[in-house]
């Protein structure tokens, strides 16, 4: 009996990094903002550069509720994306992973999102990890947790409720 | 006498606001202020796009004007001092706001206690009858 050889892991990086870029590179208020991912097996953390453009108030300095907001919508609506479009990275035989089709990938739509700012944004670098609650067919709940110095020491955290693309 | 100290609150909130590097990047504008109210608006640029297929700017873009503006409704409040910073807000994302339309944003701070101003904010682009998005959030006061 023959013996499958497992696929090189390169090749398997190679794919999944290509799949997070596309819906990544795709939205251009996420490079607005700067945001970028880290992608580790299936887990993906939201990164978010301190640059002048995302201060809110000069004379503390602190970075802006609206970036801050912003930041965690983003990565909650990429981390439910990332968590659909999973399996079909994983196997091809479902044809999703052509460059094509992940352009054409339709973004789930926030209906609600509501954000606790626990500590001021300082000046430095943000991340920010979402964790999918529940994805059902129609609906799903997401929650993000932010934070800069130490991944104890939150400094924001979101809730968003979101309507998932429907098959035509 | 009255009216100086609503003139001078009034050019508080508007230096505070003007300077706001992230507001500035986003091209936000005070478009009033009154006491407890202020009306801002914000310029539809390619820049703010959330979703490639329908043109439609991201919901963060959004959130960021309503907050912006919900601080300021709360510092324009008679009987607040000071700067304000946000506790919490929530947005609920009505309809998506119309590509290359400008939004705008009115808040009100409808109760102001020592702590904390409670403030809500509609969003709205050229349609006024149907909004964009709502939000209703805690700032604090007092600082």
């Amino acid at each position: 009996m023959e013996k499958l050889s497992p696929e090189p892991v390169a090749l398997i990086k190679k794919r999944r990094n290509e799949a997070l870029s596309q819906l990544i590179d795709s939205i251009p208020y996420i490079s607005f903002l700067g945001v970028g991912f880290d992608r580790r097996g299936d887990e993906i953390t939201a990164t978010l550069p301190f640059k002048e453009e995302l201060i809110g108030n000069p004379s503390l300095p602190a970075l802006h509720g609206g970036s801050i907001a912003a930041f965690l919508e983003i990565s909650a609506i990429i981390g439910l994306s990332w968590a659909q479009i999973w399996h079909q990275i994983e196997d091809p035989g479902l044809g999703a992973s052509s460059s094509d089709d992940a352009g054409k990938f339709t973004l789930p739509k926030t209906i609600d999102f509501s954000v606790d700012y626990l500590r001021s944004g300082l000046p430095r670098d943000s991340y920010a990890r979402a964790k999918v609650n529940r994805a059902g067919r129609r609906y799903a709940s997401v929650h993000v947790e932010a934070w800069q110095d130490n991944r104890d020491r939150l400094f924001a955290q979101g809730t968003g409720h979101f309507l998932m693309p429907q098959p035509n | 006498m009255k009216n100086k100290m609503i003139e001078k609150k009034k050019k508080a909130v508007e230096d505070f606001f003007a300077v706001l590097p992230h507001s500035i990047s986003l091209g936000m504008g005070i478009d009033f202020i009154r006491d407890g109210e202020v009306g801002m608006s914000m310029p539809y640029d390619s820049k703010l796009i959330g979703d490639p297929q329908t043109k439609v700017i991201h919901g963060g873009a959004v959130f960021a004007l309503l907050d912006t503006c919900c601080g300021a409704a709360a510092m324009s409040h008679p009987e607040q001092i000071g700067p304000t910073a946000t506790i919490d807000l929530r947005v609920d994302y009505m309809r998506p706001a119309t590509p290359s339309q400008r939004i705008k944003a009115i808040a009100t701070c409808y109760n102001l206690t020592k702590n904390v101003a409670f403030v809500r904010a509609v969003a709205l682009d050229n349609n006024e009858e149907k909004p964009v998005a709502m939000a209703a959030g805690a700032f604090v006061t007092g600082v």
